[in-house]
C-alpha cells in the first residue's frame, strides 16, 4: 500500500448529470447532479468499500465503471489504459465486471443458471465457455450436475447471488463491482456469501469495489472506505482511521446511526435529522452545510476539496473544519467531538 | 462453502424445454382444449374442402332457393341462389379464417420488431415509433379499417393490407410496453456489462421474455380481425361475391331472415364459435404460458 504503486483502476472528477424533461416539447428542465466531480484511485488487490445515503450516487458511480451510464466528463484509467482512447469499452466489460443487488432481476427468468453464466464468455469469445462456467458454479459452491439446467426461480436469494458472483467472475475479470450485492441475503446467508467474496478475491487476485449501506459489511471486506454525500466524494480513508476518526461530520453521523451491540452503550447522540437536500439544486459552497452543526458562513459559500488531513496521510476529507486556511471559524481544530 | 449448500433437498431439475411445458400446462385445461378441437375442426374442413365430397359451392338452383335446413340433399338449406350452404360454409372458412388470422400474424411481426425495437433502444427513436403508431390510435379500428379498404378498393389482398395496417399500432404498443419493462431489468444491464452488443442482447435476453405477452395479445386480436374483415365483406369492400366468405353471406342472406331466420343466421354463428374460441384459447395461452407457478 505504499504510494508510489500503480493504481489498477482510476477514477478522475467523473460527472453524470441526468437531464430532467418536461414541458409539449419535452426540453430539459432541470438537471439532476447524480454523480459531480468523483475521483479515486484502486490499487490491485484492494477492496473500497462506497458507502453513503440513498440517492447519493454510489449506484450510479458504480454504473459509470462499467459502462452502463454514459459519463459525462471525467476519465476512466484501468491498469493505465485511458477508457475511450486506449482501451474500448468493449474491452474494459472484460476486466470490470458488476453483481447486483438484487439476485433474481439480475438472471434471466427464461435461461438455465449454466447459460446465464457462460454468456459473457461467450460474447468475448472466449475458449469453452460451458467448461469455464461449470468449473466457477463448483468454485461457488452449486454443484453443476445438480444445478446446471436449473432456472433462477428454481434457486434460493442466496444461490442465486453465488450464481451472479460466478457470471461476474467468468471472463477472469481484474475489478468486481459489487452493489450492494449482499444487502438483500439474510444475516447468515450474507455472512457465507461474504466468506465466499474474501475467498475468491485472494484466489483469483480480484480488486473489489463494494457499494453498501452497512458500515459493518463495508468495514469487515474494505481495505478503504469512499464516503459519498449528494454526488460527490465527502471522505476517503483506511478502514482501521476512519473508525477511529470520522474527519467530516456527515460520516461521523452516518456512523453514529449505526446501531450499537451493546445495550449499556446505546446510542445517545441524535443521528442526521431529515433527508438530503434536492440533487437537483444541491445547495451551494459545502453540499452537506444545511444539516451540519458545525456550518459557518464560509460553509455556505465556498466548496470544500477533497485532500489529505494532514501532509501525506491517507485519510483524506473535504471539510472547512479540517483547512486551517479555510476561513472557517474553527478551521484546522477537526470535528468537535 | 461446497458443503453448506450439499445439504439443501434437491428438486428434480427441471431439463424440459419451455415450450413443452407450455403444452403439458394448456392440455390441463379443459375449455381451451374444446376450443382447440373445435378451431382444428375448422381449420382442417376447410383446408381439406375439395377433398370432403360436398356440393359446388358456385352452382345454385332457382328451384332450390332458401330451402330450410335439413332438406334432402342440403343438410344445412340453400342461400338465395339455391346454393348449398353446407358446402358454403365450410368453403367460407377458407377466406374467412385466412383474412382473419393473416392480418394478425403479419402484425405480429410487423409490430412486435418495431415494439421491441422502440423498447430496447428508447430515446428518440421510441419517440418517433410511438408518435406514429399513437396517430393510428386516433381512429376507432373499424373506421380505419373501412378508410384504408375503401381507398384500396374492394378484394382481399387489399382487405389484407388494410386490417395488417389496422393491427400494426396495438402489437406496437403492447410490445413497447412489455420490452421497455424488461429493458430495465438487471439482467439486460447485467447482458449489456459483459459486452455483448444490443443486437446479441435483444435476441438472447429480451425476446424470449417479452415474445409470449404480445404472442398471447395477438391471439386475442384474431377474434377481432375475423369480425372486422366480416364486417368490411358485409360492407361489400372485403370480398367480393360469388366467393364464399361468413361475412359476405351475412350480407347477403340478411334480406332471406324473414323467409327463413335459421339460413341468416348460419354466417353469423360460424363467426361467433370462430372467434369465442379463439379469445377462449388465448385465455388458456395466456395462463399456460406464466411459467411462475
Amino acid at each position: 500500500m505504499s504510494a508510489t504503486d500503480q493504481p489498477l483502476l482510476s477514477v478522475r472528477d467523473l460527472k453524470k448529470h441526468f437531464p430532467i424533461k418536461g414541458g409539449i416539447l419535452g426540453r430539459t428542465q432541470a438537471m439532476v447532479q447524480a454523480v459531480d466531480g468523483v475521483s479515486f484511485d484502486v490499487r490491485a488487490g484492494e477492496t473500497l468499500g462506497i458507502v453513503g445515503e440513498s440517492g447519493c450516487g454510489k449506484s450510479t458511480t458504480a454504473k459509470l465503471l462499467i459502462g452502463l451510464v454514459d459519463r459525462d466528463e471525467g476519465d476512466i484509467e484501468l491498469g493505465g489504459k485511458t477508457l475511450g482512447r486506449d482501451i474500448s469499452l468493449r474491452a474494459l466489460r472484460r476486466d470490470i465486471q458488476m453483481v447486483f443487488q438484487d439476485s433474481y432481476a439480475s438472471l434471466n427468468p427464461r435461461m438455465t443458471i449454466l447459460d446465464s453464466i457462460a454468456f459473457g464468455a461467450r460474447v468475448q469469445g472466449l475458449d469453452d465457455p460451458v467448461g469455464r462456467a461449470r468449473r466457477l458454479m463448483a468454485r461457488v459452491g452449486l454443484d453443476p450436475d445438480r444445478f446446471a439446467g436449473r432456472y433462477p426461480h428454481e434457486l434460493s436469494g442466496g444461490q442465486r447471488q453465488r450464481i451472479n458472483i460466478a457470471r461476474a467472475l467468468v471472463m477472469s475479470p481484474k475489478v468486481v463491482v459489487l452493489d450492494e450485492a449482499v444487502s438483500a441475503l439474510d444475516k447468515s446467508v450474507e455472512a457465507q456469501v461474504l466468506n465466499l467474496l474474501s475467498d475468491l478475491r485472494a484466489e483469483f487476485g480480484l480488486t473489489y469495489i463494494f457499494i453498501s449501506h452497512d458500515l459493518n459489511v463495508v468495514r469487515y471486506i474494505s481495505d478503504r472506505i469512499l464516503v459519498m454525500y449528494l454526488g460527490e466524494v465527502v471522505e476517503l480513508a483506511p478502514v482501521d482511521m476512519i473508525w477511529a476518526e470520522q474527519a467530516h461530520p456527515y460520516t461521523r453521523s452516518l456512523f453514529s446511526a449505526m446501531p450499537s451491540m451493546d445495550p449499556d452503550n446505546r446510542t445517545q447522540k441524535p443521528p442526521l435529522t431529515g433527508d438530503p437536500p434536492n440533487p437537483i439544486d444541491p445547495p451551494p459552497g459545502c453540499r452537506f452545510h444545511t444539516r451540519c452543526a458545525f456550518a459557518s458562513d464560509v460553509c455556505k459559500t465556498r466548496h470544500p476539496v477533497l485532500g489529505p488531513m494532514v501532509q501525506g496521510s491517507p485519510h483524506w476529507v473535504a471539510c472547512h473544519l479540517h483547512d486551517p486556511a479555510s476561513g472557517h471559524p474553527r478551521a484546522g481544530q477537526g470535528v468537535p467531538a | 462453502m461446497v458443503q453448506v449448500i450439499a445439504d439443501i433437498p434437491v428438486v428434480p431439475p427441471a431439463q424440459r424445454g419451455y415450450w413443452s411445458g407450455v403444452l403439458s400446462r394448456l392440455k390441463r385445461d379443459p375449455v381451451a382444449m374444446i376450443c382447440a378441437v373445435i378451431l382444428a375442426a375448422l381449420v382442417l374442413s376447410a383446408a381439406f374442402a375439395p377433398w370432403l365430397g360436398l356440393a359446388d359451392p358456385y352452382q345454385g338452383s332457382m328451384i332450390a332457393r332458401l330451402a330450410a335446413p335439413g332438406t334432402p340433399g342440403h343438410l344445412l338449406g340453400t342461400d338465395e341462389q339455391g346454393r348449398d350452404m353446407l358446402s358454403r360454409l365450410i368453403y367460407g372458412g377458407r377466406l374467412t379464417l385466412f383474412i382473419g388470422l393473416m392480418p394478425v400474424v403479419l402484425a405480429f411481426f410487423i409490430g412486435g420488431t418495431l415494439g421491441i425495437i422502440a423498447g430496447y433502444v428508447g430515446g428518440i427513436t421510441n419517440t418517433i415509433i410511438m408518435r406514429v403508431v399513437d396517430v393510428f390510435f386516433a381512429f376507432p379500428s373499424v373506421l380505419l379499417a373501412i378508410a384504408i379498404s375503401g381507398a384500396l378498393g374492394a378484394g382481399v389482398l387489399n382487405s389484407l393490407v388494410s386490417l395488417t395496417i389496422v393491427f400494426i399500432p396495438p402489437v406496437t404498443r403492447v410490445a413497447e410496453a412489455v420490452t421497455s419493462g424488461v429493458r430495465s431489468l438487471d439482467y439486460i444491464d447485467a447482458a449489456r456489462a459483459s459486452g455483448a452488443n444490443a443486437l446479441t442482447v435483444i435476441r438472447v435476453h429480451v425476446i424470449g421474455n417479452v415474445l409470449s405477452p404480445i404472442f398471447v395479445y395477438a391471439t386475442s386480436l384474431t377474434s377481432v380481425c375475423m369480425i372486422l374483415a366480416a364486417g368490411l365483406s358485409f360492407l361489400g369492400i372485403g370480398v367480393r361475391p360469388p366467393e364464399p366468405e361468413w361475412g359476405l353471406m351475412l350480407n347477403t342472406l340478411r334480406s332471406a331472415i324473414y323467409v327463413n331466420p335459421w339460413l341468416a343466421a348460419l354466417p353469423g354463428v360460424m363467426i361467433f364459435a370462430t372467434s369465442l374460441c379463439l379469445n377462449l384459447l388465448s385465455d388458456g395461452l395466456r395462463s399456460a404460458m406464466n411459467v411462475r407457478d
